[in-house]
């Protein structure tokens, strides 16, 4: 099979420094993988090209890199499945990470972040005379969590690391869930009270946009952004609810189990809080800009014919299970 | 053709002129469109970090009433749509779920039987009407119109609970009708990025600065404006543009269209009846580009 790959490199000890695409022509085995590929190049080709790989079998998560836009594992992707109509791949290194070299990123500030969530057991407890006791139900629930490989794939697309590379990010939140719902971390309930608060300040979980770009591109199927939906949860029960976040979700729910649709009017004063007056302020120019456009949402905001039955369900599904 | 018009919370709010060109459009191509009764907000994504339960149960109520008028479901907003997919998919994929829900919503007298399956006006153009029908439709083809695509990231994520596997077209389903209508395609990688609108209330620095990395990317590739399936993405990119504008230091002017929008003025609609006078960014420059006057 012919394939074309694409490659955006880069080369620190160039003249000038920046990166630049370069295409490869080459016949690969029909099942061949896109790091097959590019083995294949370095070897027979052009061996400056650099990249990092190690198992080929999807385990190690060396090789998460963008192919055609997107993170993948490069072991994981089959060439053929990969081509335009053109035949040719696009390959680029992983994103939000600094380029070391071609296909390498420096990986300092991923791990920096994972050791912010301090990932080790933290029983706060008295400590159990034998061993701590887990169910099965609650390791099989964290299975999924900890099915991740660390290849930084859900780092590489995340939007909120691409203006903001402060957020603490889908990897490390996904790793703190793995401990907050350890039924070994935290007091003797399993609660760990104080990690949620770490988690709910600035560049925590409440600055996830919930674009579900780390779910899509996870190859192992940990889904980081619903752990960090958990985690909002578990911080939400656990009444840590004095921030933007927090408010907004209480604020939004309430006003559909009130009259079943949302009150776009109030939903960003009760976000921010009613007494917030300089966050109040700011809305000002939007909400002005907004009425003389006639597009201010209506001052009266209405319930849906038979709003009881949406109050009658929300009690239901409120009340704890029997 | 009918269905079972589902609007959607932001049209009946902050973006009442995707309400108004829906409706038009839809009658012009003869798609009736029958609002769900005592219809409720789908969640947004945003009910699941607090009480996911009550979220899907509330779907499972709109998909009911769908299902007793014996009609498909017709969204015209990519979060409701994706939001609507996933509790839809959470429901089908367990049937003790599902009749937990149920046994909330037999009060009411309503049982979801499983069978909706809720499709954006986006994909109900090409799949079911055709985009041979749309073209027979089209007075004014929007040639030399400069559009880039916006998607809205509910309705490209996650596939699995937006059937891609059996329709790999939806995802490029926004180029084909931009192409479709005669206006020049902008492809940017953008495109199925975030527009931040979900933390504009949490961290309003971070949702502007999306809104100012894709509407200035595009204006940079000379587009003349930027089309979307998604409400929500329409508030954040054309409402808080003037914010982007600052914290980026330029202008930059780039009219945001509602895909109904978009739609409406190959039609021949004038700018007026597709309500382009609601958008906070000018879209005069557009209009005079098609010769759309009211």
């Amino acid at each position: 099979m012919d394939v074309k790959v694409n490659i955006r490199r880069y080369d620190p000890d160039a003249g000038a420094p920046a990166s630049f695409w370069q295409e490869f022509s080459l016949a690969v085995p029909e099942t061949a993988t896109v790091l097959d590929a590019l083995i294949q190049i370095r070897e027979e080709m052009d061996g400056t090209l650099s990249l990092r790989c190690s198992c080929r079998s999807a385990i190690c998560g060396s090789c998460a890199m963008r192919v055609n836009g997107h993170a993948v594992l490069a072991c994981k992707t089959r060439a053929s499945e990969s081509l335009n109509s053109e035949g040719v791949v696009t390959v680029e290194p992983a994103g939000n990470m600094p380029v070391v070299k071609d296909l390498v990123v420096d990986f300092d500030t991923f791990w920096d972040k994972i050791r912010a969530v301090e990932p080790y057991l933290q029983p706060q407890g008295p400590e159990p005379e034998g061993e701590y006791i887990a169910s099965n139900e609650s390791m099989l629930h964290l299975s999924s969590v900890t099915a991740c490989i660390m290849c930084g794939a859900c780092v590489s697309d995340c939007t909120v690391l691409e203006v903001d590379p402060t957020f603490l990010g889908p990897a490390a939140l996904a790793k703190a869930y793995r401990f907050t719902a350890d039924p070994r971390d935290g007091d003797a309930a399993g609660v760990s009270q104080r990690r949620l608060e770490q988690l709910s300040l600035p560049s925590g979980m409440w600055d996830c946009t919930r674009c579900n770009e780390c779910v899509q591109v996870c190859p192992k199927g940990v889904a980081p952004m619903d752990r960090i939906m958990a985690l909002r949860e578990q911080a939400i029960s656990l009444g840590l609810g004095d921030n933007n976040g927090a408010r907004h979700a209480e604020a939004f729910t309430e006003s559909v189990a009130h009259s079943g649709r949302l009150d776009e009017l109030r939903l960003p004063v009760k976000t921010v809080g009613m007494f917030n007056l300089p966050a109040l302020f700011s809305f000002l120019p939007v909400g002005l800009r907004a009425m003389t456009h006639g597009k201010l949402p209506p001052l009266v905001h209405k319930s849906v014919e038979n709003v009881q039955s949406v109050r009658r369900l929300f009690s239901k599904v409120s009340q704890p299970p029997k | 053709m009918k269905y079972a018009y589902f609007p959607g919370c932001v049209s009946q709010g902050g973006a009442p002129e995707l309400h108004t060109a829906t409706k038009l459009i839809c009658q012009k191509l003869g798609i009736e469109i029958q609002e769900i009764s005592g219809w409720t907000c789908c969640g947004a994504g945003v009910m699941q970090e607090k009480n996911q339960l009550f979220s899907d149960t509330l779907n499972a109520r709109t998909f009911a009433k769908a299902e007793q008028a014996g009609l498909p479901i017709l969204t015209i907003c990519s979060t409701c749509q994706g939001v609507m997919g996933q509790a839809n998919l959470r429901m089908k994929r367990d049937p003790e779920y599902l009749a937990q829900i149920n046994s909330y919503l037999a009060e009411e007298g309503l049982e979801y039987k499983g069978t909706a399956e809720p499709k954006h006006l986006l994909w109900i153009l090409i799949e079911d009407y055709g985009l041979d029908n749309l073209l027979a439709q089209v007075t004014r083809p929007l040639s030399g119109l400069r559009v880039a695509p916006f998607y809205g990231c509910y309705i490209v994520r996650p596939t699995e609970a937006l059937d891609i596997e059996e329709h790999p077209e939806r995802q490029t389903s926004l180029e084909t009708l931009i192409e479709k209508v005669g206006a020049t395609l902008v492809d940017f990688a953008g495109k199925t990025r975030c527009c931040g609108f979900p933390i504009l209330t949490i961290n309003e620095k971070n949702s502007v600065a999306m809104v100012a990395k894709h509407t200035a990317e595009v204006k940079e590739l000379g587009a003349d404006a930027m089309v979307t399936p998604c409400p929500l993405c329409h508030l954040n990119l054309d409402g808080y543009q003037p914010k982007a504008s600052k914290q980026l230091n330029r202008s930059i002017n780039l009219p945001i269209l509602h895909l109904p929008q978009l739609i409406g003025l190959a039609l021949g609609f004038s700018h007026q009846e597709m309500g382009l006078q609601k958008h906070i960014i000018d879209t005069k420059p557009l209009q005079l580009k098609i010769g759309a006057g009211s």
